[in-house]
């Protein structure tokens, strides 16, 4: 009888000790995670996670409502980041989401811009300055990439432009792998 | 912190550094040689951006003409370097050229044709340097445009700088050429002692030290001697065997004094300040002689016909030096720099700078032997000269742990190449750990950006809410205030339905918008208080 007690008394120690492991990462519902889960995010503001932003995105992380992978410009590495803070497993980017694009800048064909001032409005970060009947002007050191000023506008003046990497910006490459 | 040694001493080094490996010299090529003169090349190449600091701006126009020493681009900030032209001729272009850099893109330079005439600028007066400030001297190095000669390319204003605010124990001058194949500071040192010497008193007294050492290598002979005259209870000598890379700032420093400079820290927080020979040299000439620095000794070598140490002037594309050495053959590799930390380069027509101490012409590289996984043997520890772990340091960065190789000193380390030339196995490493840097570096900017874009999200989201709010208490206003101002009035109910019809109105046109914008990624509808276009 006391083995019987003592097996269960070890079963129920190891499964208490179980769950212990397996909320050892951060719950999404901790105080202060939604700003932990968008210091994370790569602010590119693009929505197309579903969310109007990347801090509304953090915050439906934390309520639970959406996964980590739904983020197309952070990528592998932001999603690897997340799991790592949440304590979840990895999982691939959701293509429903769209692809990782190379880094990009917007730029206004200024001889068609009639100053409507709807793509300044759209801007999530107010890269682009300019008055209604003034002309509009993206300020590329602050644009996303993230195409939310492309629809609205009625000329069809916004084009995007790959951002070349720049000479101090130049990354060594992986050497090539030795075999294991 | 006691000064090793006192009067015209010559002295062996104390401590030594840990690790460091023995090479074969390859100098004898050169060895006991007189230096070359270059003639004129057909045009001059002037990147605007050095090793460390903003670019230059450019302070000529394409077709102007300018003259030898004239000043030809500024330093935009307190962290950057002038440039000067070496020859009289015209700013042909202002533009996209090779240059020596890692990756092979090209960067913007100034480029000017010689007219052949080789016309100066008047010199700077001669500053007797015992009795001017030590400001006014750090002033003339400045406009000299001398930055680090021996590799780094740091602003030398900047060192000096650091050293008239902090005490100084000792200067020393770096003379110390552990890399195979250069000999280009014991040629300058071997012809023009008395300047070197000079120049390190020039800059003793501009720093204010408290001792001057000047460091060479045991082998350099003729140096020393050419040096011993000139010497005095000031400036004092001192041999250091020759182990790579015993050149290295920090391993000079415990070489010379058994002080190690701490971890990422910079040597003048312990004290010293060091300078190159080429770089103390060009604080004379420009002192002493009022000249900017427009040339240096650059040693050519490898598979050229015939190796030399040349006097070459800033921008002449090294295919000029090669010519001049006899050529090498076609399948040649180019290195600007020594062996062991040169860079490749693949065009010729990279211009020598400020810090090209060398030009290599490859033609005998190591038989390529297949790279193989790494068996543990602990070379690389028992050599490291900073007391890394590379063998760590690879796995972490094979593995993206960029946080482990951070936390194991990553950044402590001085691509010296030892561990890589040691490795049985022959890893790239020194190519894994700059791989890790660049990235780790890539991910610091990309999370600065971040930073500034969640700044510009969150004062947009604000400014929207506030416009909202004060749009909702103009409304409100709009029909509430009549109501308080004339609270006995006598109103149909025909004007108070018809307020009521509006206000309701506005607040559903409200309600209507705000639901639109907060739905995802739809762009904002059009907002009906716009002027229609």
């Amino acid at each position: 009888m006391t083995v019987w007690l003592a097996i269960a008394a070890l079963a129920a120690l190891a499964f208490s000790g179980g769950r212990l492991l397996a909320a050892s990462g951060a719950c999404r519902s901790t105080v202060g995670m939604v700003e932990r889960i968008d210091a994370l995010l790569p602010q590119t503001q693009c929505g197309r996670c579903g969310y109007a932003g990347c801090l509304p995105y953090a915050e439906a992380i934390a309520r639970g409502e959406a996964l980590i992978n739904q983020c197309p410009p952070g990528g592998e590495a932001t999603i690897r980041a997340l799991a790592e803070l949440l304590g979840e497993e990895v999982l691939p980017l959701d293509p429903a989401f769209g692809a990782t694009a190379p880094p990009q800048v917007v730029i206004i064909d200024e001889s068609l811009c009639i100053g409507c001032v709807k793509c300044i409005q759209a801007c999530p970060v107010d890269a682009i300055i300019g008055a209604p009947k003034q002309m509009h002007t993206v300020i590329a050191a602050a644009c996303t990439g993230c195409e939310l000023c492309i629809p609205p506008c009625p000329v069809d003046c916004i084009a995007t432009v790959p951002l070349p990497t720049a000479i101090g910006e130049w990354k060594w490459p992986r050497p090539e792998p030795a075999p294991a | 912190m006691a000064a090793p040694g006192t009067g015209a001493g010559v002295n062996r080094m104390a401590w030594p550094f840990r690790g460091g490996v023995r090479l074969s010299r390859h100098k004898e090529h050169v060895a006991g040689k007189p230096s070359r003169e270059l003639p004129l090349p057909p045009r001059l190449v002037y990147p605007l951006r050095a090793h460390i600091g903003l670019p230059a701006t450019p302070a000529v126009r394409v077709g102007q003409r300018v003259l030898k020493g004239e000043c030809i681009a500024t330093p935009p900030s307190y962290v950057s370097q002038a440039v000067h032209a070496a020859t009289s001729g015209t700013v042909v272009e202002i533009s996209s050229q090779p240059v020596a850099h890692a990756s092979g893109m090209p960067d913007t330079c100034i480029v000017i044709e010689p007219d052949g005439e080789d016309r100066a600028v008047d010199r700077w007066p001669a500053l007797d340097y015992e009795s001017e400030a030590p400001a006014v001297l750090q002033a003339r190095i400045v406009e000299a445009g001398i930055i680090g000669m021996g590799g780094a390319g740091f602003p030398s204003h900047v060192k000096i700088r650091e050293g008239m605010s902090q005490a100084v124990a000792v200067l020393i001058i770096n003379g110390v050429e552990c890399e195979p194949y250069v000999s280009c500071d014991d040629c300058v040192i071997r012809e023009r002692p008395a300047q070197v010497v000079a120049g390190a008193r020039i800059l003793k007294r501009a720093v204010q030290a408290q001792a001057c050492i000047i460091a060479i290598e045991e082998d350099m002979s003729e140096a020393g001697d050419a040096l011993l005259p000139f010497l005095d209870a000031d400036i004092t000598l001192a041999r250091v065997p020759a182990i790579y890379p015993a050149g290295a700032e920090k391993q000079l420093i415990v070489a010379l004094t058994g002080i190690e400079v701490p971890t990422r820290g910079l040597p003048i927080q312990a004290g010293f300040i060091m300078q190159n020979v080429a770089t103390t040299f060009a604080v004379y000439d420009a002192v002493a002689a009022g000249h900017p620095l427009t040339s240096r000794m650059v040693t050519v070598a490898g598979g050229v016909a015939e190796a030399a140490n040349m006097w070459a002037r800033l921008g002449t594309p090294v295919s000029h030096l090669i010519d001049a050495c006899g050529g090498a053959p076609s399948n040649a590799r180019l290195v600007i720099g020594g062996p062991m930390m040169g860079t490749a380069v693949h065009d010729e027509r990279v211009p020598v700078g400020k810090t090209t101490n060398c030009v290599l012409a490859m033609t005998e590289v190591a038989a390529s032997a297949p790279v193989m996984p790494c068996i543990r043997c602990g070379e690389c520890v028992e050599r490291c000269p900073v007391g890394l772990q590379p063998q760590a340091l690879y796995e972490f960065a094979r593995a993206r742990d960029w946080d482990s190789a951070q936390d194991w000193r990553l950044f402590d380390c001085i691509e010296c190449g030892v561990c890589a030339y040691v490795c049985p196995s022959r890893l790239p490493l020194v190519h894994y750990y700059r791989y890790a840097k660049s990235e780790i570096e890539s991910l610091e900017r990309a999370d600065h950006t971040a930073a500034e874009l969640r700044e510009r999200f969150q004062a947009r989201r604000q400014r929207l809410s506030r416009a909202e709010t004060e749009r909702m208490g103009d409304a409100v206003d709009q029909v509430v205030r009549p109501q308080r101002e004339q609270p006995q009035a006598d109103k149909s109910s025909a004007t108070n339905a018809l307020r009521a019809e509006v206000a309701a109105a506005v607040a559903r046109g409200r309600t209507r918008r705000r639901t639109l914008r907060s739905s995802p990624g739809g762009p904002s509808p059009p907002d009906p208080e716009a002027k229609p276009e």
